[in-house]
């Protein structure tokens, strides 16, 4: 996500606001009968749907052009010089005129139905760790709206306009990349590139990593959302694995004699078992006249239940189907039950009612009968994909590193030219200037940053891995904080919270700052930074002002600086006997370096006081 | 096919046996191979640069210097025809004749050449507009395919002739005319003069966005110009576009009140000095009058088509040079609407200039540039001097109506008493006398 003044295709500032937005509106997007046709089954499910959409503004950062009430604006020059920059850093061929493409996106997350987006050039590389990644194609294109809200009853989406139109750089690599390891570091190498330009913005979700991974005998996933490099691994390892179980589950059916077409579609109303459920999810279901369907699988028994990724099982994948093509909570399964309140009466009865064997399985769904029949469908169609094994689709990542099914995917691209938008031609003398304009590479800067900062080699390097090797420099000149304080948050310190579980994507740039001010000027002692910082991500919508007066505030009363003192004076037990009264100066100093900038002095040197005394007298 | 490249390209092309929509493979002197089909150019940019739709969907220009060789792949990939598709019609006894004057009211995107098709027939319409199935039965006819900036009033002449054509020989429910939106509120004015009487509306339509894109405010237009011409209570030249941002209600204005307001937000279209006469709900198909006075339709078709190309109208601008003036004289101009300021003002260095056109037998007619309110002449000095000059005020009707008007007025007469007489009676509630706080914009309190 580019950092330029304006946004790609009008003059709007290309700022996200995290405010209520000034106004909305509804649209609906149509694609005509023909086109959507067998061809492409990603269109034909969002057709479906039948979505509408709603849209927000702010008066500030959108106008017309994001809300399509106005054709675009020319091209935005600083990112196509950007983008141009970038081919030339990785050795690229550019074209000699850019063509403006509409690419068909109709989840409705572009007002306009398509995302613009223009190939700048083709065929570059990067050499990461002594290895040639060859770079297929850069685009550049402008970012989505947001999506802020989905509400499946009312079959509405709702979208953000303030971040629809921000250049984007895609950069796409061959498919070359072999372990979990290097698509991170590759992913990681690219990212470093598009910062040393500047210009680009930080944080969370300014850099996103889409993956496309498959294994042999397995087919191409598309997984979107990858936020931040270090779980880019966890994914790939997670996917390649749950790809090779699926193989495995493809074998073990043909090994049981399985045939598609003994997975019959014949799902049965065993509303009459849950009559007297304790089960909650039933119960609820069938007081609103929902009913409860029951679909065999013959001899699927155990396979439901055989995990893909860690807590994902097989079963989760029918679950996910479900969801997305019925909008149903959710579905049980043999291999899962009895649970849930579901008894194993309850589990018997069914059983009876489907006539199963002792090796079948069944899935069952509670919910308004057209809705459970449709959610059986769709979990029946996933059953048959698994004799195939791997299914293509486009997942989403978790959080975890896990994926889940998102949607299917889109067929061959849907391009076609933007006629509001005249091609631009690039010419060799601004190839010339701009080739002149290029930045020190990555490598050299850590050198630099190395050299000025007085960083240790191991530092220098953690700083690199980082994905922060371009804002220390910034936080340093800038905070005039200490270069290796302002290294070691960056690099350990917010790894480390990310390990507690913190939420550190709640972090941004603008509270280092505020942190690193803070520390620089003595305000707070480097020792609470972990604490302020895990503070800022449980509350990232306050200042960091508010946030350091609130710690003082709520973390430490007189009775615990009381508690405090005391436990810092016996800990110092010898000190006091031998200086008495005149261990005051020590013990405030101790005591000053844990609560600095969380109570204030004059409170801290009357408890101090008073407890040296009792400590004293005692 | 007119190919738009510069000779050296074209040579180029034709000594390597290749043409337009071929499947080629380029190779570059920098060693890059490209596959690809060859396009035609666009009409602008550089004719030197070949443009290459690579297999990844995107387009790119490749100067020709930087070409080295073009091997032909396959030989031509070319649109494939629209799948004919059996309809089932549903809706009962209702019919709507769609009547196409320019625009693409509907077009098509080819995605393998990336080209846009307009389409026009019943059959395409259905197609790509599924849900006019259940609502009537579609004819259509492309009368001819103009810009809208491109309409003189001899074709408004030919509409209305259709027009009566139509209902007279077909009798359909109703009429759906599509027609660019830029003169749009012209036309439907002056076939709200043409046509005096007839068994159903002409419901003009169009797009704000073009309908090559999903986001296209052309069918849900379109649904509701043909629920208005089925529905609608009234047989009236009106105007059916989007009511605001959102995609949901219509506003159907009158020809003669309506004005495009926005040069391109989908609701641009607004009725000034009036309220919209009805309000259309594409999804519960219900058509909800928002005036209770109109003509209702008829039994007989009456049909007045001819308008004089003999009368113009003039923005008044401070500083305005009087001879101006006399240059429609010249040109044996027989009406004159003028765009006045305020009330209806023009310099007064202009009255004599005026009082002596209408000496000379030109109808003067005094509009007001703010289009919301009325002209009133007994105000101000220089009113009272433009109506003892023989101006006409033109009350609450838009200039653009005025003009409209007196062109229908001068095609019906030359006798200039009777022309003034014609042109002050209310034909097609272009006129009142009455403007309400809610007509105006700022009456809705948007600050």
């Amino acid at each position: 996500m580019l950092d330029t003044k304006e946004k790609l295709f009008c003059s709007c500032p290309t700022v996200i606001r995290k405010d209520q937005a000034d106004y909305s509106f509804m649209r609906r997007l149509r694609l005509a009968r023909s086109e959507i046709g067998e061809l492409d089954p990603a269109a034909l499910f969002e057709f479906e749907k039948g979505l509408h959409f709603i849209y927000e503004g702010y008066n500030e950062n959108v106008c017309l052009v994001e809300m399509d009430e106005e054709p675009p604006h020319q091209p935005n020059r600083e990112a196509i010089e950007l983008a141009l920059k970038f081919a030339l850093i990785v050795k690229a061929h550019v074209v000699d005129e850019i063509h403006v493409m509409r690419k068909i996106v109709i989840d409705g997350s572009n007002t306009t139905g398509f995302q613009r987006t223009m190939l700048i050039a083709i065929g570059g590389r990067v050499n990461v760790r002594g290895k040639e990644i060859p770079i297929e194609t850069i685009c550049l294109e402008e970012d989505a709206a947001r999506k802020v809200d989905e509400d499946p009853t009312r079959r509405s989406v709702t979208y953000r306009l303030d971040r629809l139109g921000i250049p984007l750089i895609e950069v796409a690599t061959g498919p070359v990349i072999e372990s979990p390891e290097e698509a991170r570091e590759v992913a990681h190498y690219i990212g470093l590139l598009l910062r040393s330009m500047g210009r680009v913005k930080r944080g969370l979700g300014t850099i996103r990593q889409d993956l496309n991974i498959s294994i042999e005998g397995g087919a191409k996933v598309e997984i979107k959302g990858v936020q931040y490099l270090d779980l880019i691994p966890l994914v790939v390892k997670n996917e390649a694995r749950r790809q090779q179980r699926l193989l495995e589950i493809r074998d073990e059916l043909k090994r049981r004699g399985l045939k598609e077409e003994d997975i019959l579609f014949s799902p049965v109303d065993v509303t009459v078992v849950f009559r007297n459920t304790k089960s909650r999810v039933a119960r609820s279901a069938i007081e609103k006249g929902g009913v409860a369907l029951a679909l065999k699988l013959k001899g699927f028994k155990g396979i439901l239940g055989v995990e893909l990724q860690p807590g994902r099982r097989f079963g989760a994948e029918l679950a996910d189907r479900a969801r997305y093509w019925a909008r149903v909570g959710g579905i049980f399964h043999s291999d899962e039950l009895p649970a849930y309140g579901i008894s194993m009466e309850e589990v018997e009865e069914v059983k009876r009612l489907l006539g199963t064997e002792e090796n079948d399985a069944f899935v069952l769904v509670f919910d308004e009968k057209e809705k459970a029949l449709k959610a059986l469908e769709a979990v029946h169609s996933r059953i048959i994909e698994a004799f195939h094994g791997v299914p293509e689709e486009t997942r989403a990542a978790n959080p975890d590193g896990t994926t889940r099914f998102m949607r299917p995917r889109p067929g061959k691209a849907r391009m076609y030219p933007e006629t509001d938008v005249r091609p631009i031609k690039v010419d060799g003398s601004l190839l010339a200037r701009l080739e002149r304009e290029l930045p020190e590479p990555p490598e050299k800067t850590l050198e630099r940053l190395k050299n000025k900062y007085k960083l240790s080699e191991d530092l220098a390097q953690q700083l690199f891995n980082s994905e922060h090797l371009f804002l220390f420099e910034e936080l340093v000149t800038k905070t005039g904080a200490s270069p290796v304080l302002v290294a070691s948050v960056l690099t350990n310190t917010l790894r480390n919270l990310r390990r507690e579980g913190v939420n550190i994507e709640n972090i941004e740039e603008d509270h280092l700052f505020g942190v690193f001010k803070a520390v620089a000027s003595g305000k707070i002692a480097k020792e609470a930074i972990p604490d302020v910082l895990k503070a800022i991500a449980e509350n990232p919508e306050l200042s960091v002002e508010s946030i350091l007066s609130k710690l003082s505030l709520q973390s430490l009363t007189i009775s615990e600086l009381e508690e405090l003192v005391s436990q810092i004076i016996s800990e110092r037990k010898q000190l006091v006997e031998e200086k008495g009264e005149k261990a005051f100066s020590p013990i405030m100093g101790l005591v000053m370096e844990r609560v600095r900038g969380r109570i204030d002095g004059k409170t801290v040197a009357e408890v101090v006081r008073k407890k040296l005394l009792e400590a004293i007298s005692s | 096919m007119e190919s738009g490249y510069s000779q050296k390209l074209r040579d180029l092309l034709a000594s390597s046996g290749v043409g337009i929509f071929d499947m080629v493979l380029v190779r570059l002197r920098d060693g890059v191979m490209l596959r690809g089909i060859i396009l035609p150019r666009p009409q602008v940019g550089d004719q030197g640069s070949l443009v290459l739709k690579l297999d990844n969907g995107y387009n790119v220009g490749i100067a020709a210097e930087r070409i080295l060789e073009i091997k032909l792949l396959e030989k031509g990939a070319r649109a494939q025809p629209l799948t004919e598709k059996t309809h089932s019609l549903r809706a009962s006894g209702e019919s709507v004749y769609f009547i196409g004057t320019g625009g693409t009211i509907a077009s098509r995107v080819d995605y393998v050449t990336g080209a846009v098709y307009p389409y026009f027939s019943a059959e395409e319409l259905y197609s790509m507009i599924p849900e006019l199935e259940d609502i009537a039965v579609v004819t259509s006819e492309t009368l001819f395919n103009i810009f809208s900036e491109d309409m003189t009033p001899q074709h408004w002449s030919t509409i209305a002739r259709k027009i009566g054509e139509v209902y007279k020989l077909k009798a359909p429910s109703g009429i759906v005319v599509a027609h660019g939106t830029d003169t749009m509120h012209y036309s439907a004015s002056a076939i709200a003069f043409a046509v005096h009487q007839a068994p159903g509306s002409i419901v003009f339509t169009g797009a704000q966005r073009s309908s090559d894109r999903p986001s296209s405010d052309s069918a849900l237009n379109v649904v509701g110009a043909a629920l208005t011409a089925v529905k609608a209570p009234f047989a009236e030249s009106v105007i059916a576009m989007h009511g605001s941002v959102n995609d949901d209600i219509l506003l159907v204005h009158r020809g003669v009140r309506a004005r495009k307001m926005h040069t391109s937000r989908r609701d641009a279209f607004m009725s000034i000095n009036s309220l919209p006469l009805a309000r259309v709900d594409p999804f519960t198909r219900e058509v909800k009058m928002l005036q209770s006075e109109y003509k209702t339709r008829s039994d007989s078709v009456e049909i007045y088509p001819d308008f004089s190309p003999k009368v113009a109208l003039v923005k008044f601008y401070p500083g305005m040079d009087p001879s101006l003036l006399e240059f429609y004289r010249e040109k044996g101009y027989t009406g004159l609407v003028i765009e006045g300021t305020g009330l209806g003002h023009i310099n007064s260095n202009l009255v004599p200039t005026i009082g002596s056109l209408v000496r000379d037998g030109i109808i003067v007619v005094i509009s007001s540039q703010c289009l919301w309110g009325s002209v009133n002449l007994n105000v101000y000095r220089t009113g009272v001097e433009l109506l003892k000059a023989g101006a006409i005020p033109a009350g609450n009707m838009l200039p653009e109506v005025a003009y409209v008007k007196l062109s229908w007025v001068l095609g019906q007469t030359s006798d200039i008493e009777e022309a003034q007489k014609l042109f002050k009676t209310n034909i097609a509630y272009e006129l009142s006398e009455r403007d309400e706080y809610r007509h105006y914009p700022g009456a809705m309190g948007w600050w």
